[in-house]
């Protein structure tokens, strides 16, 4: 149905001409589920929009045959692409909170796209709209269609947008993650949705997305992408399982696995600089420098009963806005040494356990420690108190957690200089190189800013600062769910090395299971603030005790049969 | 260093916009003439004794004038282009020190503001409003008023230049406060903020080392808005005869002297340097506007 050959596209700029897409041939069947599959910067999108004709200037389809049934969608005039959008392709976009309009209600907005394209009723159109909303398992469409958008959780607002995508009857239809920004639970039933779609209407679609796991739950064929250039295509079970091409094998090494744990993850084209790095300034310096204090690595961690509670909305002028409790009675225990996972769905309270362990957030009721000591919580943490230096934190995203207008050595010659390391400026700017070399980087990148690094060199910088203030606790906030697969392995194998080699204690915060199982020695579940279950990793994936456990167990989409 | 600069954005973009070009060619003439005016001028409009009564009302050149007047002359007899290069020289001193008064105590309180929010943040905000809601006419006549009645003469005189730099600069810090407070908020909860205060690093070192640089873009362009604004305002209270008096023009005064010869078909005493402080303020605002655009690529 849909059919690409040698399709280019190229944006030209100050610089020269950039080819986003490099002669890439794909097609997709009526009702197959095509994925479409690559790190970021694979040209993936770039492809989707092409297809729709909605490419960002200056970006232009250089060359390529592009055919949708009978139709050469090259060749459409301006209007005419517009009339084919929408009604013959359609698109759901990542994220449901944006894609709509927030001040329309799920009705008018349905109304509104039917009404664009076919020559209809509103009352007609109104009773098409709830028997699709009925169709892809909204209860009670006829009073739910007059909610806004914001009356939705989440999961429905995807399926909402896939209502809008499915109301004009397109024969393609494009989703761009679809299920990126949702919960396991919430993503397999979106999945489950698509596919059933698929099979019931005889829609193409095509998937595109970073997630090999989805890629395997539903998809038939895939496409395999690098750098704008198609570097495998076939059938799914046949790509993931036997891949011929090398990229494709190195991608599959480097997915974290569900059902097994490795002790570290295959990295074939590694970007370790080779050379050689310069005496006083070498990975061994670095570690004799972090060994050499008297400060004792990996200590116990952990907190009692705490609680914490936020403000709500206030819903009167007069009366006190009501608590929202994000975190209830958590009683957590990190063993020295040791590291712990923590998982759970967003909203869990997971990172707010992080704050509370900062100092950032103050609860309201229970006691931490750090070690065999009492460890003050935020509002009686002083800015000299031991533990600032102790317990370090890894953030989620590499691109906000470094300083943008600092260089990389003033980045990481701050702890020293903070915590009263190192009282030598020389001196610290050699530590740094040296904890350069040891988190893989080469020594030169002291004197560049780091939006000059990719985000896994940046996350290594900031794991690399994190280890600069000798600590005993290291927590890791979701340390690789804004990197790609490869670049996530490299990350997690050098936390994994790190954590072997100086002993730390770490507390590791994920949503994916597979991560979890990769990096950690004991895991704990939390759901809505409260522990679900707690105990030895292995244990804990083979033999889940709670209900909710085994349920997130089944959602979490893993690699076919390894 | 210079070859990365030229290739940066902004001068990119610079080299792309003529209006923006023709503004700082502008704006840079007239900082020129200002600073060098001492060299420039024919002479010096604060000596009294240097010009005569009898080059009094002399019109521009093509006018009929005389040649060692280009534009002619008022009817003290004072050059007018010696006048205007130190007017501006005048207006542009205290347009850049109200600037920059009002830039640190509204950059300091807005950064303070945003940090530590609640009940410091209220106050300071509160504050701000009851600020916007004086014009800056009557904020910079009052402060004239006080200075007036708390200073004795003598000094008042001498401190001229001082209250009216403090009345324009407390007139102008809302702006900064509200921006740098705003810009402040979207940065605290950025991670490299908070990674910096889980370190327990001091507010101040946070605010200043790793906040404001990160804030400088918005703020930069509320400096040049504010600087025109600053030479505006300057110009309309020496207007009004509460800035500075005849015999040390600033362009306002001059405007304000030019006023009397409007309909006496002496036209130039008032155009002349009513049109060189439009240039002025124009440039400077064009060059505001392209800087905004710069910082705000969803505007392009």
């Amino acid at each position: 149905m849909l059919e690409i050959e040698g399709l280019t596209v190229q944006f030209p700029g100050r610089f020269g001409v950039f080819t986003a897409i490099d002669d890439v041939s794909l097609s997709v069947a009526a009702g197959e589920i095509h994925g479409l599959v690559g790190e970021s910067g694979a040209g993936k999108s770039t492809i989707g929009a092409a297809i729709i004709g909605l490419l960002q200037p200056p970006g232009l389809v250089a060359s390529g045959k592009m055919t949708l049934g009978e139709t050469d969608l090259r060749s459409l005039s301006m209007s005419q692409a517009h009339e084919l959008r929408g009604r013959r392709i359609s698109m759901i976009f990542q994220d449901p909170q944006t894609s709509l309009n927030p001040l329309m209600t799920i009705a008018d907005q349905l109304i509104e796209t039917i009404q664009a394209h076919e020559d209809v009723s509103a009352s007609e159109a109104r009773d098409r709209s709830i028997a699709l909303l009925e169709e892809i398992g909204i209860e009670n469409a006829a009073t739910r269609i007059k909610a806004y958008p914001h009356q939705f959780s989440g999961g429905m607002r995807q399926r909402v947008v896939i209502a809008l995508a499915l109301c004009t009857n397109p024969e393609l239809i494009i989703a761009d993650e679809p299920t990126t920004a949702l919960d396991v639970a919430v993503q397999s039933q979106v999945l489950d949705l698509i596919r059933r779609l698929a099979k019931t209407r005889g829609i193409g679609f095509l998937l595109i997305t970073h997630d090999i796991g989805v890629i395997a739950q539903i998809t038939d064929n895939v496409t395999v992408l690098r750098g704008g250039q198609l570097m495998e295509t076939g059938p799914t079970q046949k790509v993931l399982r036997t891949p011929d091409h090398d990229y494709t094998k190195s991608l599959m090494a480097a997915v974290p696995p569900l059902d097994r744990k490795l002790d570290r993850f295959l990295v074939p084209d590694s970007d370790a600089p080779d050379l050689a790095a310069p005496a006083g300034r070498s990975a061994a310096d670095a570690e004799q420098w972090l060994t050499a204090g008297t400060q004792i690595f990996g200590e116990g961690l952990g907190m009692t009963d705490v609680t914490v509670k936020f403000s709500g909305n206030r819903t009167s002028l007069f009366s006190k806005p009501a608590a929202f409790t994000a975190l209830d009675a958590v009683s957590l225990s990190v063993r020295p040494g040791s590291v712990m996972g923590l998982v759970g769905e967003s909203g869990s309270g997971k990172s707010t356990i992080a704050k509370v362990l900062t100092g950032l957030v103050q609860p309201s009721a229970g006691q931490l420690y750090l070690g065999d000591n009492d460890l003050p919580p935020a509002r009686a943490r002083s800015r000299k108190d031991p533990s600032r230096r102790q317990i370090q934190m890894v953030f989620q995203d590499p691109y906000s957690s470094l300083n943008g207008r600092h260089r990389i050595g003033d980045i990481l010659a701050e702890p020293l200089w903070h915590y009263g390391l190192e009282a030598d400026a020389d001196k610290r700017r050699d530590i740094a190189a040296a904890i350069l070399d040891l988190v893989g980087l080469s020594a030169d990148a002291i004197d560049r800013f780091p939006h000059q690094f990719s985000g896994g060199q940046r996350q290594r910088i900031a794991v690399a600062r994190s280890l600069l203030a000798r600590p005993s606790v290291l927590i890791c906030d979701e340390p690789t769910s804004a990197l790609d697969v490869s670049i996530q392995a490299q990350v997690l194998n050098l936390l994994k090395d790190l954590q072997a080699r100086f002993g730390l204690t770490i507390l590791f915060i994920s949503h994916n299971l597979a991560v979890v199982r990769q990096m950690s020695d004991d895991v704990t579940v939390l759901k809505g603030g409260t522990i679900v279950e707690t105990g030895p990793s292995e244990d804990f994936f083979t033999n889940p005790n709670a209900a909710y456990s085994r349920e997130l167990l089944s959602l979490t989409p893993g690699m076919p049969g390894q | 260093m210079l070859a990365r600069l030229f290739k940066s954005e902004p001068v990119y973009l610079f080299f792309r916009s003529p209006a923006a070009m023709l503004a700082a060619i502008v704006a840079i003439l007239v900082l020129g003439g200002a600073i060098f005016a001492p060299l420039l001028a024919s002479t010096d409009p604060y000596d009294l004794s240097s010009f005569s009564l009898m080059d009094g009302l002399l019109p521009p050149l093509w006018e009929g004038g005389n040649p060692r007047f280009l534009l002619g002359t008022d009817d003290q007899g004072r050059d007018m282009i010696s006048a205007i290069l130190y007017g501006a020289r005048l207006s542009l001193t205290i347009g850049l020190m109200a600037m920059a008064v009002a830039s640190v105590l509204g950059v300091g309180l807005g950064l303070a503001a945003g940090y530590f929010g609640g009940r410091f943040d209220a106050i300071v905000m509160r504050i701000a409003d009851i600020q916007l809601a004086l014009p800056a006419i009557l904020t910079a006549l009052l402060i004239d008023g006080i200075s007036r009645g708390v200073l004795p003469p003598a000094i008042h005189q001498d401190l001229r230049v001082a209250v009216l730099t403090l009345a324009i600069a407390l007139s102008l810090w809302v702006n900064f406060a509200r921006t740098a407070r705003a810009s402040v908020f979207v940065e605290r909860n950025k991670d490299y903020v908070q990674a910096a205060m889980i370190m327990g690093q001091h507010p101040v070192r946070v605010m200043l080392r790793h906040i404001l640089p990160n804030i400088m873009g918005p703020l930069l362009v509320i400096m040049t808005v504010d600087l025109a604004s600053a030479i505006l305002l300057e110009a309309t209270l020496s207007f009004l005869g509460i800035g500075l008096p005849a015999d040390s023009p600033s362009l306002g005064t001059l405007i304000r002297i030019g006023m009397q010869f409007l309909l006496s078909g002496e036209w130039w005493i008032l155009w002349v340097p009513t049109l060189f402080l439009v240039a002025l303020v124009v440039s400077i605002n064009v060059l505001g506007d392209f800087l905004r655009d710069v910082f705000n690529p969803r505007l392009r």
